[in-house]
């Protein structure tokens, strides 16, 4: 039993980080129509925004905000220097301008900081544990879980109340009604890309937080779950892809702690399997997007 | 107000709109009348800068907006109603609103219009927290127009606004019309409804194939025979 909670903490704690860069990924989607593949790529800059502030020996809410800003700052110049300029191309020409964003940047990060992992230095306090009842549980994990409750809460407020907020969910809609109200539309672009790079910076934060190391490759994995996370919720809807999040660190997570070792080869292949599995009964995802379609 | 001459608009090989001339005067209103697939609402759309201009000069106030961005010919004060509505189906009635007051400088100024709206138009009052996907169809047409004025534009783009309503909605919906002309909005009305769009109309202007075959005032177009077989024609 203590076992299972356990695991449904990790669980938890690991589908809480797809499910933030899924939600960056379906945020962006819905309105510009552009599956990122540099969203690895975002989550990686956050992680050397964090090794960064350690090596300056900064404390470590200065490297939290370090991390959380590189990403922010890392998506929406992504967004300025090179898919402003293909706003309302075709799906695939984004999508390869994506993967041609990821590869620079990806040879950027080896050349020019390291191929191998720069370690991170925590303070021993976050690498320990806690007991509640018979139960051990990690600090980190437990840190992971709160911060994205809040961040998912937060990020619901400002959907809900801001004009912002609503503007994004107009946009998702319908986005060239939207500008005939007068809505500048770089500027809810922009938001839309800053959200997802917010989103991706705090999962990079407790992605090296639990690994205590950044590399060259380290969103592309993350990101990559975060992909089928979303395809699995829905493209393009946002719960969707918190619960296809959640959903996939769980399968994940469990798979590896409850088959037996001869299995663990097949671990992604399992997850891979349910969600084909999901996907037949369910091919539009498990809570379809809204999305008003005009030629 | 508004002058739209030698308008040219193509769809990839279609050539949509030929040398099309419109033109709004201040606190009037213009119809555009013809059948489907004549041009009317690509006229339109092409006005609020979301269809591309082949060729041609649009004019707001004197101002040269062709090829302006849709969102800067909005805010110049040109409100725009679309066709079949469009309201955002998940958003509240009030989001609805709310998303259209943004562009003004000042919340308080964006409340209290959403206020005026909510005292203008009660379903919609009645219905503020509902999504608007829910609304029946002339509640959306309420809430389209509303929203358009949520800018206070001084000219208004109506795009077939009785579309698929009701007659007594149909109805409420050219009172409507009829009581913002009274309160001196310019208006370019595209519409399939012939007779109630010669009553409300200064002037008229019959698209037939991309092309304006009729032109003239509502009071002589509303006499001749020229404007039924415009209509049937195309």
């Amino acid at each position: 039993m203590d076992y299972v909670i356990q695991q449904t903490v990790n669980a938890l704690s690991l589908g809480g980080i797809y499910a933030m860069l899924a939600l960056g990924l379906a945020i962006v989607f819905s309105i510009v129509r552009l599956i990122n593949f540099a969203h690895g790529e975002i989550m990686t800059v956050g992680g050397y925004g964090v090794f960064a502030a350690t090596v300056f020996g900064l404390p470590i809410p200065l490297a939290v905000a370090s991390g959380v800003f590189a990403a922010v700052f890392a998506a929406v110049a992504m967004e300025r220097v090179a898919f402003r300029a293909m706003r309302g191309a075709s799906v695939v020409s984004l999508l390869i301008t994506s993967f041609a964003i990821s590869e620079i940047l990806k040879v950027l990060f080896q050349n020019g900081i390291s191929a191998r992992p720069k370690p991170i230095q925590l303070p021993a306090a976050l690498s320990g544990s806690y007991e509640v009842g018979a139960i051990t549980v990690g600090v980190i994990p437990t840190i992971s879980i709160v911060t994205t409750l809040l961040a998912l809460l937060g990020l619901t407020l400002f959907l809900r109340r801001t004009e912002t907020g609503m503007a994004m969910r107009a946009a998702a809609e319908d986005f060239e009604m939207l500008r005939l109200l007068g809505v500048r539309a770089d500027r809810v672009v922009a938001a839309a890309f800053a959200l997802s790079g917010l989103l991706a910076g705090i999962a990079a934060v407790m992605w090296t937080a639990q690994r205590g190391s950044v590399d060259p490759l380290m969103g592309f994995f993350p990101v990559l779950k975060a992909f089928i996370a979303t395809v699995l919720g829905g493209l393009g809807s946002l719960s969707g892809a918190i619960l296809g999040g959640f959903f996939v660190g769980a399968v994940e997570v469990f798979s590896q702690a409850f088959l037996p070792d001869s299995l663990s080869p097949y671990r992604d292949a399992i997850v891979l399997s349910t969600v084909i599995a999901v996907l037949l009964v369910r091919p539009d995802g498990l809570v379809p997007a809204v999305k008003v379609d005009r030629s | 107000m508004l002058s739209v001459t030698g308008l040219d608009v193509h769809y990839g090989p279609v050539h949509a709109l030929k040398g099309v001339d419109i033109a709004v005067a201040p606190g009037s209103v213009t119809a555009l009348l013809g059948a489907n697939g004549a041009g009317k609402t690509t006229a339109l759309m092409a006005i609020a800068g979301a269809r591309p201009v082949t060729r041609g000069a649009i004019r707001f106030d004197g101002r040269d907006i062709t090829g302006m961005r849709a969102e800067d010919i909005i805010r110049l004060g040109i409100g725009v109603v679309p066709e079949g509505r469009r309201v955002f189906a998940s958003l509240t009635v009030e989001e609805n609103l709310a998303v259209a007051g943004s562009l003004a400088a000042d919340k308080a100024v964006s409340a209290a219009r959403r206020a005026a709206m909510m005292e203008r138009f009660p379903i919609l009052a009645e219905r503020r927290t509902q999504r608007a996907g829910l609304l029946s169809g002339g509640e959306q047409q309420m809430l389209a127009i509303a929203r358009a004025l949520m800018a206070a534009p001084r000219l208004l783009l109506l795009d077939e606004p009785s579309l698929g309503l009701a007659p007594l909605m149909v109805d409420r919906v050219f009172d409507l019309i009829a009581e913002l002309k009274a309160e001196g909005l310019a208006m370019l009305l595209v519409e399939q409804n012939v007779p109630l769009s010669l009553e409300i109309a200064d002037r008229v202007a019959v698209l037939a194939n991309g092309r304006v075959s009729v032109a003239g005032t509502a009071a002589e177009l509303g006499e001749s025979e020229a404007i039924r077989g415009a209509y049937m024609a195309a």
